[in-house]
């Protein structure tokens, strides 16, 4: 448990949070550029001097009614930037010994070997960083930060500096790792995308506070928090399990609570696999008789449970109960008024596309 | 060589001065690089002063702080025994005012070049702020270090108004080269004056060319 209560002013911005953090998995920081949460970050690892309180577990960090202020290099938190911070006068392997060499081996038993291993860093071990590419960098950054044996670790936009390719290259470790070696982490991200895959939880900060703390799919799911959230990307979580694979079309069949969906097939997925999908709203259709002659062939059956119109706007959002999980649909607040819908009636969802965002945690 | 002591003297001195100036202005300029008090700009021009200020000047105000009358010059006359006026400790801290800025700018400038990022990042791994200036910030500077060294020694041989004023003439103390062309010359011994003055002239060039190219080679090193 990481219970923090601290304030802060940095030029404009006033941080106040007072939260305590489960620190199982991951937990995502998120909220618009400017909300505070790489302060937030910078004053749990240290970096930044606030007042108040922060205890890990046992261990006191902060405590400025009783003039306790642990420097960051006895916190013995991971901090990875979003710029990687790679020391330019060492090696790859130079960085990851600088981090291995100063490690409370207590901690853990965590090798050098393995981390190198799994972020498949061994060709890479004798190259000097500025010839690395941006994405190997952040690989390396984070081999770095899982060496120095954090017992949190601390993530602050690691993709945001990356193109979407070099991206791809970095999440299946991000995806994999915290939970391969077991550390609570913290992910700074702006990203809808990313938190939905990432994160098993979410707090949402916007201008310094804490608006919602909760599980990632019901904080995504939440129409009130859609300014925040963001309307575009804005989505919801499912889980779902793996039947099949249709060869013939190329398709990987799901099943949903008893119904049925597809998506382009994931050949890596197998049969009993549990997966995370994200359905976004504007890729979510709603119909109040079962559609024929349609495109569309994920047809599931729902019941409205939330409907908001948008004032001085051509849109509303709904929230759509299917089986035990939600979904959201975006409609025009002309189509909500033709068919007349309304809180607690049955619908027709019809789904567009589907995101696989990876295997349920 | 009819003045080898004036020139074992002056590397003696500009050795002592660099070796002084090392110990000081690092922790100096670490701070002008890193502060946000007001008293910085003052500081920084008090430090570039040397620069402007003929060395007359300089070294008149320093042979009146150090002189026995003085509450420094008494305080070293009780510690030490003798003054510190005319003398080689008193050519050292005299040489250690006027070449501050030589190796104060250049470190100054190389800190802020570091930046913080490096030495957040070495404290996120663990690294105290003494052992991460020594294992991140120092190899990251050491462009800096070479040019503040080699130009700090290099003035300091140039010197000769301070040292006059401060330090005078006496052979094996304070007669450095620049004052021994001097008085050969006053003294009309021109072939002397000759070889002193070469010898410098080469010794210079040679010095500031090797800053040069070094910096424009030397690859940050590798471990």
């Amino acid at each position: 448990m990481l219970s923090v209560d601290v304030q802060l002013t940095l030029g404009s911005l006033t941080l106040e949070v007072d939260q305590n953090f489960e620190l199982s998995g991951i937990t995502a920081l998120f909220g618009p550029s400017g909300s505070g949460k790489t302060s937030l970050l910078r004053v749990l690892a240290g970096l930044e001097r606030a007042q108040g309180r922060i205890a890990f577990g046992e261990d006191v960090w902060l405590d400025s009614s009783a003039n306790v202020d642990v420097p960051v290099h006895r916190r013995g938190v991971g901090y990875m930037f979003q710029d990687g911070r790679l020391f330019g006068h060492l090696s790859v392997s130079g960085n990851l010994r600088y981090a291995d060499r100063r490690a409370d081996r207590t901690r853990d038993s965590l090798s050098f070997a393995e981390v190198v291993s799994a972020l498949d860093l061994e060709e890479l071990l004798p190259r000097r960083i500025d010839g690395l590419s941006g994405g190997e960098k952040q690989r390396v950054a984070l081999g770095r930060t899982l060496l120095s044996r954090p017992s949190l670790l601390l993530l602050d936009e690691p993709l945001s500096a990356l193109d979407s390719d070099r991206k791809a290259e970095i999440l299946p470790y991000l995806l994999k790792l915290p939970g391969q070696f077991g550390l609570p982490t913290l992910y700074v991200s702006h990203s809808v995308e990313e938190v939905a895959l990432l994160a098993d939880r979410t707090l949402v900060l916007a201008a310094g506070r804490v608006r919602a703390e909760g599980e990632t799919a019901q904080i995504l799911e939440r129409l009130d928090l859609q300014a925040l959230t963001g309307r575009f990307e804005a989505g919801a979580v499912i889980h779902a399990d793996v039947r099949g694979h249709d060869a013939n079309f190329h398709l990987t069949e799901l099943v949903f609570d008893g119904q049925t969906i597809a998506m382009p097939m994931v050949p890596q997925l197998t049969a009993g696999d549990q997966v995370r999908l994200r359905i976004r709203a504007r890729d979510v259709s709603i119909a109040t008789q079962r559609p024929k002659h349609l495109s569309i062939r994920n047809i599931l059956d729902g019941k409205i449970l939330e409907l908001v119109e948008e004032a001085e706007s051509a849109y509303a959002e709904l929230l759509v109960q299917v089986g035990e999980q939600r979904i959201r649909a975006r409609l025009t607040r002309s189509a909500v008024a033709d068919l007349a819908l309304e809180v607690g009636q049955s619908v027709y969802v019809l789904v567009k596309s589907v995101t696989f965002d990876g295997h349920a945690p | 060589m009819p003045e080898a002591g004036a020139i074992v003297l002056t590397l003696q001195l500009a050795a002592m001065t660099t070796i002084v100036l090392l110990l000081l202005g690092t922790p100096f300029a670490w701070w002008l690089a890193n502060t946000r008090s007001r008293a910085k700009p003052v500081l920084e021009a008090l430090t570039a002063m040397p620069l402007v200020l003929p060395p007359t000047v300089l070294g008149f105000y320093l042979l009146i702080l150090m002189s026995p009358d003085s509450a420094l010059g008494a305080f070293w006359v009780q510690v030490t025994g003798s003054a510190l006026t005319f003398s080689f400790s008193g050519l050292v801290v005299a040489s250690v005012f006027y070449s501050l800025p030589f190796m104060v700018q250049p470190l100054q400038n190389a800190f802020e070049g570091v930046g913080r990022g490096p030495l957040e990042a070495a404290a996120t791994l663990g690294a105290s702020p003494l052992n991460a200036f020594f294992t991140v910030v120092a190899p990251l500077s050491v462009r800096g270090f070479l040019t503040a060294t080699v130009l700090s020694f290099a003035h300091t041989i140039g010197e000769f108004g301070v040292v006059l004023m401060v330090g005078g003439n006496i052979p094996g103390e304070t007669r450095v080269i620049s004052i021994a062309v001097y008085e050969q010359v006053e003294t009309l011994n021109y072939a002397q004056a000759h070889q002193l003055s070469a010898g410098l002239l080469v010794f210079s060039f040679v010095v500031l060319l090797a800053v040069y190219l070094a910096n424009r080679r030397i690859p940050v090193r590798v471990f």
